[in-house]
């Protein structure tokens, strides 16, 4: 039919599109990697997501920021601490825990003063610099960036951040000058990292009983910090296969009024 | 063609109306009655796709204007508050988003229509400029709107196309400053970029009742480029075109919710997720992908002022193509050679969008051996691409035979046996 030879047409412009937009860059690919989340039905591993967000807390929030979340984000419809007797994620006795543990500076008071107090679920996560000058200071000169939207400001996604994780102890070849203060990392542009090499084997315990090795706790943080970037997906995707099929009745209908209404006209 | 009005008013009121202000009878004259060339194939439901694409890019941006932030320290913020707090606010950014790679999908399918079936032609002229001005406006909003979110590709991105102008000798300074709003691209660019991407889809939408306006005096060109002659030529727009057109818009929605719902990033940049720095300048600055092969245009060229030159020329050469064509045959679907060069035409246009997404001196996959890198392609190509206007198509037109045209739409239709066949009779 032509019109599926047309479509077939925007399709493939659609896709050469898609491929223009992969760029150069002297790095090696991400090991492939199968998440829960792929595909048009995926969906966030739940545990994974919890266990990520405890290896956030311990392991990367000493440096790295999550400046886009709430911490109330944590217990909203899709989040890792979801629970569905609490609509609104303020209430949620697991995410006001989680909150309580943070001291946050709030204020200026009536007296003109800022003070401290314990954090709230509408606080954002708080950041370990008070500014980047100072974080930079606190890292030879690299600045840890932000983790809210990380998977997705990366040009491999998800599997690039696991990769990357697990991507230290290789030998680095000759033509790399390796400074002090800098790690050989072959997934990472360039192939040098101001981040030292975080996870080895038990480094963490886990309160599920997961054993944490560092291939776990490398997939754990991938999914959590992957939610983080794109909070909305699991509704995104539900949402869509209702779009779907409503437009693909839609186009059935319309298709049939069409032969319909054409049927006696030779065109 | 547009012939006497048909519309007759009923009802006290529409007669009332009908006397004072006949807008229904306008509307009814302009998208009921409009006689339409019965042979119009898939390729012609572009124009009622991108009307639809011109809405869905005004309703779902002015609601996102309702949580955007024009301000360098704040934009970036505002667009992750938008994906993340405002209630659907991912699903209208989506939806802009993807909105504008599939407008623009949705425009190269019906230009090249109309450079195929010779849509330019007169007495088309000023119907095509039109639409090389709803183009330009086109790209200006894309760019404009690119800038907004703050991001790594948005700051230098802006930073690459004004600096642009400033190859201009003498008033390239001044007019990047003024443009700027300051020395370098910052807050007040921002806000004045905001400013025009809100006004510009406005003046677009002017411009497309203008283009209409224009298409409903010839009327639709069609496949065969041969014009109306009788009414057993055409069909009344509605309900045949609103029914065609309304299937191809329903399907072209499932390749745009496609895009929204299961791959949202993929027509975008990483880099964009990672905010403006102006001390970090991203590895390869590269524009969305429907600008890309003007981009490969631009680096072709060793000089920046040809360079620049040169890209607006390529778009610049459509304003006069009418009269740079000189073949009397609208259609190439009857221009044996011209349907050959056409296509050429098409694979260079990709082929520059792909020299322009990769670094110049990336050598070709295939042709690395030969030693061609994609600056070399791009070079090869740009000298096609205005071949195909400068010198092929006012060429081919002294030196091409068509081939035998049928006498009327409505022989094409027949198969071209018969003139005396009976007249397929409109369901009415």
């Amino acid at each position: 039919m032509r019109l599926i030879r047309t479509l077939f047409i925007a399709a493939a412009g659609a896709l050469a599109a898609v491929g223009f937009a992969s760029a150069a860059g002297e790095y090696r690919k991400p090991e492939p990697f199968t998440f829960s989340f792929d595909g048009p039905f995926g969906t966030f591993d739940r545990g994974a997501m919890q266990r990520g967000f405890y290896v956030y807390q311990q392991v990367c929030a000493a440096c790295h920021s999550l400046e886009h979340l709430a911490i109330r984000h944590l217990g909203q419809r899709g989040g890792p601490f979801h629970d569905p007797a609490y609509p609104n994620p303020n209430d949620n006795p697991v995410v006001r825990a989680i909150a309580a543990e943070y001291i946050v500076e709030d204020g200026p008071d009536e007296f003109g003063e800022m003070f401290e107090r314990p954090g709230r679920p509408s606080d954002r996560f708080p950041s370990p610099y008070a500014n980047e000058q100072q974080g930079r200071a606190a890292n030879n000169g690299a600045y840890p960036p932000d983790l809210s939207i990380i998977t997705r400001a990366r040009h491999y996604g998800a599997p690039y951040l696991r990769s990357l994780m697990l991507g230290y102890g290789e030998e680095a070849p000759d033509y790399i000058d390796l400074r002090p203060g800098l790690y050989y990392n072959p997934y990472f542009p360039g192939g040098l990292i101001a981040m030292p090499p975080q996870f080895e084997d038990g480094l963490l315990e886990y309160a599920d009983g997961t054993e944490a090795t560092a291939e776990q706790m490398a997939y754990d943080l991938t999914v959590f910090l992957h939610w983080a970037s794109d909070p909305h997906m699991e509704q995104r995707k539900q949402l869509g296969l209702m779009v779907m099929l409503y437009l693909l009745i839609l186009c059935g209908l319309l298709y049939a009024t069409y032969r319909q209404i054409w049927r006696k006209v030779e065109h | 063609m547009s012939g006497p009005s048909t519309y007759e008013p009923k009802t006290g009121f529409t007669k009332w109306l009908d006397a004072r202000l006949p807008i229904v009878r306008l509307g009814w004259d302009s998208f009921v009655d409009f006689p339409t060339p019965r042979n119009l194939n898939y390729w012609y439901t572009f124009g009622g796709i991108l009307s639809v694409c011109l809405m869905i890019q005004i309703i779902t941006g002015i609601v996102l204007a309702m949580h955007y932030v024009p301000h360098i320290d704040h934009a970036f913020a505002s667009v992750q508050r938008i994906d993340r707090d405002v209630n659907f606010g991912w699903l209208i950014r989506s939806i802009h988003a993807v909105g504008a790679s599939m407008f623009f999908l949705a425009v190269y399918m019906h230009i090249f229509r109309g450079l195929y079936y010779g849509s330019y032609k007169a007495p088309r002229e000023l119907l095509w400029i039109l639409g090389v001005v709803i183009y330009l406006l086109m790209m200006a909003a894309a760019f404009l709107g690119y800038v907004l979110p703050w991001g790594q590709m948005s700051y230098w991105g802006a930073m690459v196309i004004t600096n642009l102008l400033g190859a201009f000798p003498i008033i390239g300074g001044p007019i990047t400053e003024w443009l700027w709003g300051g020395f370098s691209v910052g807050n007040a660019t921002l806000n004045r970029f905001f400013s025009l991407h809100y006004l510009i889809p406005f003046l677009i939408a002017g411009v497309v009742a203008l283009h209409i306006w224009a298409l409903h005096v010839p009327g639709n060109n069609n496949p065969t480029g041969i014009e109306v002659k009788s009414n057993r030529d055409t069909l009344p727009f509605h309900p045949y075109y609103t029914s065609k057109d309304g299937f191809a818009i329903a399907l072209f929605m499932v390749i745009f919710a496609f895009f929204v719902f299961y791959w949202p990033d993929a027509l975008g940049h990483s880099d964009n997720f990672i905010p403006a720095d102006p001390l970090v300048t991203p590895a390869l600055i590269v524009p969305e992908w429907y600008l890309l092969p003007f981009y490969a245009i631009l680096r072709a060229v060793p000089d920046k002022l040809g360079g620049v030159l040169l890209m607006f020329g390529s778009i610049g050469i459509l304003f006069v193509l009418p009269w740079l064509d000189t073949s009397k045959v609208r259609s190439m679907r009857y221009r044996p050679l011209a349907r050959w060069f056409f296509g050429f035409f098409v694979i260079a246009c990709l082929g520059l969008g792909w020299a322009g997404a990769e670094l110049p001196d990336t050598p070709v996959p295939g042709l690395g051996a030969l030693g061609v890198d994609f600056l070399l392609l791009g070079r090869v190509l740009t000298v096609y691409y205005f071949a195909y206007f400068i010198v092929i198509l006012p060429l081919l037109g002294f030196v091409e035979k068509p081939s035998e045209r049928p006498a009327s739409i409505e022989a094409s239709v027949l198969g071209g046996s018969s003139k005396s066949a009976p007249a397929a009779a409109p369901a009415e």
